[in-house]
């Protein structure tokens, strides 16, 4: 706990050390990244011995404000969420030191690492926070941090506008955070987590509908998901992978704290959560086969992946309420896993985006190509990633999915009709979710690094060095290793487990139907597999030896000079997908046939908007806009005038306190 | 892990290239031709196996691993697979799941491959591939929430091990509806007619042998080696879930099994023979019924 509070407190420090030397890059950059380093090594132990048995612990220190203590504590919840965001927050940072080199020049780069600890300070310190004002402080830096880095290359205008979707749609989520702590507060007469408890049902209703859109909209659930897309392309790739790894995730760590808090959950709640995984997984999947931008399509394959853990959350709570403990343990056990696994992931592949715009300068998919050649590092890397994320045997993807799809099936079996519907529409989501994304990472990784390359920049893009490298590696092989270690994995998620079952730690996943052992016939076919791929390739070896193995040109069909402008792009393999999901999509399509025997210039191109964003939000902001601009006469410059107003408003508010006396 | 579920298991290994055999020796009948041997894809095997390999200059490692990891996830997946009502050697509840993502990665690698080669004609057939298999997998995997709740088990050994006479006779037209969308799901993912015509080499309405056309040697008899395999697994569970006696003796049961696998091959190259392919627009369709009659079966077990 102390070890951890230290952290925060080195994070800050050395934050303020690289804002201090902002005029000197490297200095700063030295300062941001050794402190995050230092900071992740100091917190990590605390973490991993809550997880391995050890006990929680609170620290309540009294401090001048209103609604209770400075309360902070760690608990296993916690510490899963804590020990991605320290890892990867680490891996991250080291890096950025060469990812952000081209822009040496100006402070924008030294200033950045004060904004990266100043986030991953308060990131920790969400986590920490046993009381509601602190929670929100914390969460307030969070998204002022994360608001800055966002705008990181403010003079492009598609940043800048990225970056005020952000700030607006965070700080809405952030309204109904606050109503929700007051109505909290008003029931407990303290904002302490620990007081929090026994609501009545409409109370605890509200506070769970407020949770629902303020951490959905942190963590993007459908429709609240529109600045996702926004901004994690808009921010430099490695602080997009700690965005869209970590940071969206105290989003969902805020639910389940809700949950542990508002007693014991109903069963509406788990239809709503359901719900709201089943669109998310399916929508957010669907707008990213139809990207061209590949940080774009990965910002929505985190919607996809939000979606998932919503629905191992709903399946929990669907257990718990109806009364079954197994499968309440294997929808939050599925869900907290899927937490961890999508941090490690997701951040491995943004840093591999990372690493091609870095090399190609461009982000479009449908400009590059052939880059396993030429990147094979990169390559080998951002294939393991797009294999765990399609949640394919045998990497990690795979064992938390597998979770929320035995705890569904094992309801299928034991509920009535009417219970079992919403665990059919989660294995029936599941199913097409998987099949939806693995076709878009074969889209992802098929176009961007296979076959030829299609631009001048393609062929002579290389590997970036070994500090951008080695991040990717370790991320690759703990996506490895939690997939092939899954009983040790899954093993350590169970005292998290426990506290949202309120079981105690020994019987989780070993009760009727032992998890555990059912985890190690999956590890074994995972090993039989690697084994066999390593048999059958060495039965290769043998046959192809001393045997004439040529190079040539690819077939296709005898056509004998094709160029790389031939080959099939993202949008043609995607196409089949578009036209299925047209009616939630509306894609445009621009384009000029080719007409006549000899035809000119033919073009076409697609471009796919977000339906929410233009369809939902757009109109009601222009409308508020339009409302607003009737008030605009009060904003007129004059300073005095300005004090006036702060002069009057106090005199009312003295006024109507005295009247209260 | 039972002696007598690995003889079984190295039995089919064996056994698995007469499927496409029997199919074919089928429409040639329906044809009124000779056709070829039986064992024709042993002799095709044994004649790629023998043959070096020419690798095209824009592939990579990726276009390399296809094939071996495809035939490696095919073979997990075998491990898993209940010969008859007789226990697959590897069996735990819940690999149903395991079942149906490993023949996932299969596909996904021979899409990654087919994308290797950088020819347009192959990234065709590779997003066809994933398009149609994306439809089909909610479809097989309704069914197989049905059947599990009907037996009462999570593993595939256990559930159609427990599908008896008894179980027909509660919920037949629900098993019935089962079978008929898994076989138009094996039709599809074996890129049999209506789906996909193993026959044209050169059409662009095909799918499965477009994306493998610049494999060669003993890659490409991995290939057919693990399309057979595949081909068979899937059968196989058709097969079980169709036989309604549990006949205790083990011979009995292998009979019984290899029979079923005998008269699925001869029913494949019938409806190979009395059918046309569907229109590439028409596919989607055809997997949204299979999809709609697990459904329904779904309903019917859930009443």
């Amino acid at each position: 706990m102390t070890l951890l509070v230290v952290a925060c407190g080195l994070l800050l420090l050395t934050g303020l050390g690289a804002l201090l030397l902002q005029r000197r890059p490297r200095g700063a950059a030295v300062f941001g990244v050794s402190g995050t380093v230092a900071a992740a090594m100091l917190g990590l132990y605390p973490c991993l011995r809550v997880l391995l048995g050890g006990s929680a612990e609170l620290m309540c220190l009294p401090w001048p404000v209103p609604g209770g203590a400075f309360a902070v504590g760690l608990d296993a919840v916690s510490a899963v969420f804590l020990i991605p965001v320290l890892f990867v927050a680490a891996l991250s940072a080291i890096y950025g030191v060469e990812y952000l080199q081209p822009f040496r020049e100006g402070p924008a780069a030294g200033r950045s690492w004060f904004y990266y600890n100043v986030l991953v300070a308060s990131m920790v310190m969400v986590l920490l926070a046993r009381n509601g004002l602190l929670f929100l402080m914390a969460w307030e830096c969070m998204s002022l941090a994360s608001f800055f880095l966002v705008m990181y290359e403010s003079e492009k205008p598609g940043v800048r506008e990225a970056g005020w979707v952000y700030l607006v749609a965070t700080h809405l989520g952030t309204a109904c955070l606050v109503a929700m702590f007051v109505l909290l507060g008003r029931e407990a007469g303290s904002l302490d987590f620990g007081r929090i408890g026994a609501l009545p049902p409409a109370v605890a209703a509200a506070a769970f509908c407020l949770a629902i859109i303020g951490f959905g909209t942190k963590a993007g659930f459908v429709p609240l998901h529109v600045w996702l897309p926004e901004a994690h392309p808009a921010a430099p790739s490695h602080v997009s992978a700690l965005l869209s790894g970590v940071m969206i995730k105290t989003g969902i760590y805020g639910l389940v704290r809700m949950l542990m808090l508002l007693g014991p959950p109903r069963t509406e709640w788990g239809w709503v959560l359901i719900g709201i995984g089943l669109t998310s997984g399916i929508l957010g999947v669907a707008y990213a086969l139809a990207q061209h931008d590949l940080k774009r399509l990965l910002a929505y394959h985190s919607v996809e992946n939000i979606g998932i853990i919503a629905l191992g959350l709903g399946v929990g709570v669907l257990g718990l309420s109806t009364g079954h403990p197994l499968i309440a343990q294997l929808g939050f056990g599925g869900a907290l896993l899927h937490v961890v696994n999508h941090a490690l992931f997701k951040s491995l592949l943004f840093l591999g985006a990372g690493a091609v715009v870095h090399a190609t300068g461009t982000r479009d998919i449908d400009h590059l190509g052939g880059l396993a050649k030429v990147m094979p590092w990169t390559a080998a890397a951002f294939f393991v990633g797009a294999v765990a994320i399609s949640g394919l045997p045998p990497l990690n993807g795979f064992v938390s999915e597998f979770l929320v799809y035995y705890g569904s099936f094992l309801s299928c079996l034991e509920s009535g009709a009417r219970a079992a519907l919403p665990f059919i529409g989660a294995i029936v989501g599941l199913a097409l979710i998987g099949g939806l994304a693995s076709a878009c990472f074969a889209k992802a990784f098929g176009i961007v690094f296979l076959g030829e390359p299609r631009t001048e920049q393609g062929r002579s893009a290389h590997d970036p060095g070994w500090t951008m490298r080695l991040p990717m590696l370790i991320l690759a092989m703990a996506c490895g290793a939690i997939g092939l270690g899954a009983p040790w994995a899954v093993r350590a998620m169970r005292p998290a487990v426990a506290l949202l079952t309120h079981e105690p730690t020994a019987i989780i996943f070993t009760g009727t139907g032992n998890v555990l052992d059912l985890l190690g016939g999956l590890t074994e076919c995972f090993w039989a597999l690697v084994g066999l791929v390593g048999i059958l390739g060495l039965g290769r070896w043998v046959l192809l030896r001393g045997r004439v193995v040529r190079q040539g040109l690819t077939w296709d069909c005898g056509y004998a000079v094709p160029s790389p402008r031939m080959q099939y792009t993202a949008s043609s393999f995607a196409q089949w997908f578009v036209d299925w999901f047209r009616w939630a999509l509306r894609t445009e399509h621009h384009r000029s046939l080719p007409q006549g025997v000899f035809s000119g210039t033919a073009f076409m191109n697609t471009e796919t908007e977000d339906g929410f964003h233009e369809g939902l939000f757009r109109p009601v902001f222009e409308r508020a806009r339009w409302a607003f601009s009737k008030l605009r006469w009060i904003q007129h410059g004059q300073l005095q005038l300005y004090v006036l107003y702060i002069a009057l408003t106090l005199v009312l508010l003295l006024i109507w306190y005295a009247s209260h006396l | 892990m039972n002696v007598v579920a690995c003889v079984q298991t190295v039995l089919v290994l064996l056994l698995a290239p007469l499927l496409p055999g029997v199919i074919n020796r089928t429409k040639a009948f329906f044809a009124g031709r000779q056709g070829p041997p039986v064992l024709q894809l042993y002799f095709d095997l044994w004649k790629l196996a023998q043959k070096g390999a020419v690798y095209s200059r824009t592939t990579t490692w990726v276009f390399r691993a296809g094939p071996i990891v495809g035939l490696a996830a095919v073979l997990v997946a075998l491990f898993l697979t209940p010969f008859g009502k007789s226990a697959a050697p590897l069996a735990f509840g819940g690999d149903l799941i395991l079942f149906a993502y490993l023949l996932g990665l299969m596909r996904f690698m021979t899409v990654m491959a087919a994308l290797d080669t950088g020819s347009s004609f192959e990234g065709m057939g590779a997003s066809r591939e994933a398009f149609f298999s994306m439809l089909a997998e909610p479809a097989f995997l309704i069914g197989l929430v049905a059947v599990a709740r009907v037996t009462g088990s999570l593993s595939l050994s256990g559930m159609l091990a427990n599908v008896s006479a008894e179980t027909w006779l509660r919920v037949g037209p629900a098993l019935v509806l089962i079978a008929a969308a898994w076989m138009v799901i094996l039709l599809a993912e074996n890129s049999r007619i209506p789906v996909d015509d193993p026959n044209t080499h050169l059409e662009l309405t095909m799918i499965h042998e477009v994306m493998v056309l610049d494999h060669g040697g003993p890659d490409f008899a991995a290939i057919l080696y693990g399309a057979a395999l595949k081909l068979w697994v899937m059968g196989a569970l058709l097969v079980s879930l169709l036989i309604p006696v549990h006949p205790g003796v083990l011979w009995k049961n292998g009979l019984m099994f290899l029979g079923g696998m005998f008269l699925l091959a001869v029913g494949i190259g019938v409806v190979e023979s009395i059918m046309a392919r569907l229109r590439l627009a028409r596919v989607p369709q055809l997997l949204m019924g299979a999809m709609a009659l697990a459904a329904l079966a779904m309903m019917l077990v859930l009443k």
